[in-house]
């Protein structure tokens, strides 16, 4: 390939460091609700930091902005890199940058403020909604077109993955958010009841599909094998798993209703999918993981590639779980659970941000035109405590939902539940406080990157460049 | 669901399905001209990204036929294609319907037995208030707080004053059907003013010093307005569930401010009936319990 190629590196720079900055803002609003379940007076009384508008606050940065920066940084370097040219258009790349960060900076002012759609993770109201509709048509331009005018003879299968996410999310972003506005910052859905509620969850459960799940395989068929420097283990497994893995995630949002006022029959087609699933998640796993064979003493010196690894095994245990709570029986259990929140964790900590990490690292020193970070070692305590943050926040909420899903049903023998709620709740703070703890870890890592980043794009100091300035 | 949507989706669901066999079967077998397992594919991208074309794992294509094979037989078993109801005519619904009805026949011979004794009896018999306590932390505690000492707008059920009336029947009227009460908005009748001359009189009613001028003008306009639900005397009118205003005891707080508020904003309680959720005999074993909470009562008290 011809080295002189001018790739656009300014917006995935700009994505990549936005990156960072929204994973410390949303993680600590996660570390400050944390605190709040213990400690509710921690809102101060006052509205704008209550739990309930705090909570989407936090879930929308470490989605949309930290996951959605890590997202179009690494699709912007990929789909350059691997289709040998340029992005197709500069201004339409900066458009996404400006608009993306707008959207995010407009959801941590409505949020606060109790402005809100009321779906879950389709809160922001309906400006803000055409705005992201923009933008991500916008990116999606930049995207396939640069797909189209590539110079290579095949498409790379982490393109792939990138463009079926980009494409689900718009058609899940436009067809969840239908409302009639009434004001700027109102409006009501076009769907009602049942019929709402299975639109939300078909969306909600495709955002972990296809944002958290295919945009992020497309990730790792990237930067694992460049990391490992080894080929890919299985083309014929990228196909099967990709075909089944978006045809079939489609179904699955009806495990989100189990024993509501949904039909039963999108029930059974939500239960059934999910365990179908299994097999098509696992399979970018496999792919994954078996690309080190060969290489797996690089994981013994390579931080990066530890991320990178142990973010598929969060992987295949998270999408394990998930198609097991699918189950209507063990569903029964752990609806409404902190098993949830756990479940979830698994996937956004262990899984998207492990991943995320990994790829940051391996982006930033070229990116600011260094041969690696500045600190190597810090990379690898960033990767030991948020490992250890990861395996204490979700042990704590699996112990804290199976415990709570076992209370709620306890029967004494004159038929009364032995356990009020109440009771359960407060049998739930210790796990609370180890979340807690598991979520600081977490944290303290995220800032260690942030310092790791902040001092590998400082100019460097050139030695002989000193010494001739003394000099003079 | 008409036939044509049922049709729909039981065409695509199992299409989807079938696809998925198929996509497997198609790609596992080696075709001519394939790669062979060691090699890559021959396309190379940025500059060193390749691809091995290895066969799948054995184990993970079991456990992807393993699980389409489950999830047709669950289909076949289950309602999910459409309106076929499944061989097995599952549903949510009976399934509640037979849960509930094998517990009905479990427990309700128990609290049959009790909803035979009195009210006043019941009230002092050890094991039944045990069940009755777990009733009402389920029940009712969420609103009346756990010890039954009540919360801003509900009212407590400790002490011996009742909107409703304490006696047994009362008790049980209030849980089984339910109580509103609603106390009118005078804000916009009596002016900011006459609210003010109004709810310093009834701060005044249970002893507190307030200012006379304003004591004597709301008292005048307290029996024009008031005085109907009220009482003349403040003590109040349990047929309409007024509360008494000479005591202590506050439902929706007994500051200046608050009282200020209930005058001039109204107020609406609503005590939802448990009839159809927990049925008669359960209601009378928790009027037991209620009836307990209070039991240092004055007897007289209705």
């Amino acid at each position: 390939m011809s080295a002189t190629t001018a790739y656009n590196e300014k917006v995935v720079r700009q994505f990549a460091v936005m990156t960072v900055v929204w994973g410390v803002v949303g993680m600590l609003v996660g570390v400050i609700i944390a605190a709040q379940l213990i400690w509710p007076a921690l809102n101060f009384d006052v509205p704008w930091l209550s739990y309930g508008r705090l909570r989407p606050l936090h879930t929308n940065a470490v989605i949309f902005a930290f996951g959605g920066c890590a997202l179009i940084a690494t699709s912007y370097w990929v789909v350059q890199r691997t289709c040998q040219v340029p992005l197709i258009s500069n201004k339409a790349a900066a458009f996404t940058f400006w608009g993306w960060q707008l959207v995010i900076v407009l959801a941590a002012i409505t949020l606060p403020l109790g402005i809100t759609q009321g779906k879950e993770y389709a809160e922001l109201e309906w400006p803000i909604a055409v705005l992201i509709t923009a933008v991500w048509l916008t990116y999606a331009y930049v995207f396939f077109g640069t797909i189209a005018k590539r110079k290579t003879k095949h498409i790379y299968v982490a393109n792939w993955f990138y463009g079926a996410f980009i494409i689900a999310v718009a058609l899940l972003h436009v067809v969840n958010n239908l409302a009639i506005p009434v004001g700027w910052t109102h409006s009501y859905p076009v769907y009602a009841g049942a019929v709402d509620a299975m639109a939300q969850w078909w969306y909600g459960h495709n955002a972990v599909g296809f944002f958290l799940t295919a945009g992020f395989l497309g990730m790792m068929y990237y930067f694992v094998p460049k990391q490992a420097e080894r080929p890919i283990y299985s083309y014929r497994l990228s196909v099967v798993h990709f075909w089944a893995l978006i045809s079939i995630y489609m179904w699955a949002g009806p495990h989100h209703l189990h024993y509501t006022a949904l039909p039963e029959w999108a029930q059974s087609l939500g239960m059934v999918f999910s365990l179908i699933l299994l097999a098509p998640s696992w399979g970018g796993m496999i792919n994954g993981i078996m690309t080190l064979s060969g290489a797996w003493h690089k994981l013994r010196t390579d931080p990066i590639l530890k991320f990178l690894v142990v973010s598929l095994s969060f992987y295949g245990m998270a999408t394990f779980e998930g198609s097991m709570m699918s189950i209507k029986t063990v569903n029964a259990l752990s609806h409404y659970t902190e098993w949830t929140i756990g479940h979830v964790h698994a996937g956004a900590l262990g899984w998207v941000a492990f991943i995320t990490f990994g790829a940051i690292y391996f982006l930033i020193p070229p990116l600011y035109g260094k041969k690696q970070m500045h600190s190597v070692k810090l990379i690898e305590a960033h990767f030991w405590i948020a490992t250890l943050g990861v395996v204490l926040y979700i042990a704590s909420m699996w112990i804290a939902g199976v415990m709570q899903g076992l209370m709620w049903r306890a029967v004494n023998d004159d038929g009364t539940l032995t356990y009020t709620f109440i009771e359960v709740l407060s049998a739930t703070y210790p796990y609370y406080i180890v979340r807690l703890v598991g979520g600081i870890l977490f944290f303290v890592g995220m800032l260690m990157m942030a310092y790791n980043v902040w001092r590998t794009a400082l100019p460097e100091q050139e030695p002989v460049a000193k010494a001739a300035a003394q000099a003079a | 669901m008409n036939s044509f949507w049922s049709w729909y989706i039981t065409i695509i669901v199992v299409a989807n399905i079938l696809a998925c066999w198929w996509l497997i079967r198609w790609t596992a077998k080696p075709r001519p001209g394939e790669a062979a397992q060691d090699e890559t594919t021959g396309h190379v991208w940025d500059e060193n990204l390749s691809e091995y074309n290895k066969p799948m794992p054995r184990w993970w294509l079991w456990m992807f036929y393993i699980s389409i094979v489950f999830s047709l037989i669950y289909l076949i078993l289950y309602p999910g294609l459409g309106r076929y109801p499944g061989v097995l005519n599952w549903s949510a619904e009976t399934a509640y319907a037979t849960e509930r009805e094998q517990a009905e026949t479990r427990y309700a011979p128990l609290f049959a037995a009790y909803a035979e004794r009195e009210i006043t009896e019941l009230a002092t018999d050890r094991e039944a208030m045990q069940t009755a306590h777990r009733l009402f932390g389920n029940n009712c505690a969420v609103c009346h707080g756990a010890d039954g000492g009540g919360a801003p707008g509900f009212p407590s059920l400790t002490n011996n004053e009742w909107l409703y009336g304490g006696s047994p029947e009362a008790i049980k009227h209030s849980i089984m059907h339910g109580r509103q009460g609603f106390m009118p908005p005078m804000g916009g009748v009596l002016g900011e003013r006459g609210v003010d001359e109004i709810a310093t009189y009834v701060y005044s009613l249970n002893g507190r010093s307030a200012p006379d001028r304003l004591v004597n003008a709301g008292r005048a306009k307290f029996q024009q307005h008031c005085a109907v639900c009220h009482a003349a005397d403040g003590t109040g009118n349990k047929a309409l569930g007024a509360p008494n205003l000479t005591t202590e005891n506050w439902v929706y707080g007994g500051s200046l401010e608050a009282i200020r508020a209930s005058i001039r904003d109204g107020r609406s309680g609503d005590m939802p009936g448990q009839q159809a959720l927990l049925g008669e005999d359960r209601v009378h074993l928790l009027a037991a319990y209620v009836y307990s909470l209070s039991a240092e009562r004055d007897t007289e008290q209705e």
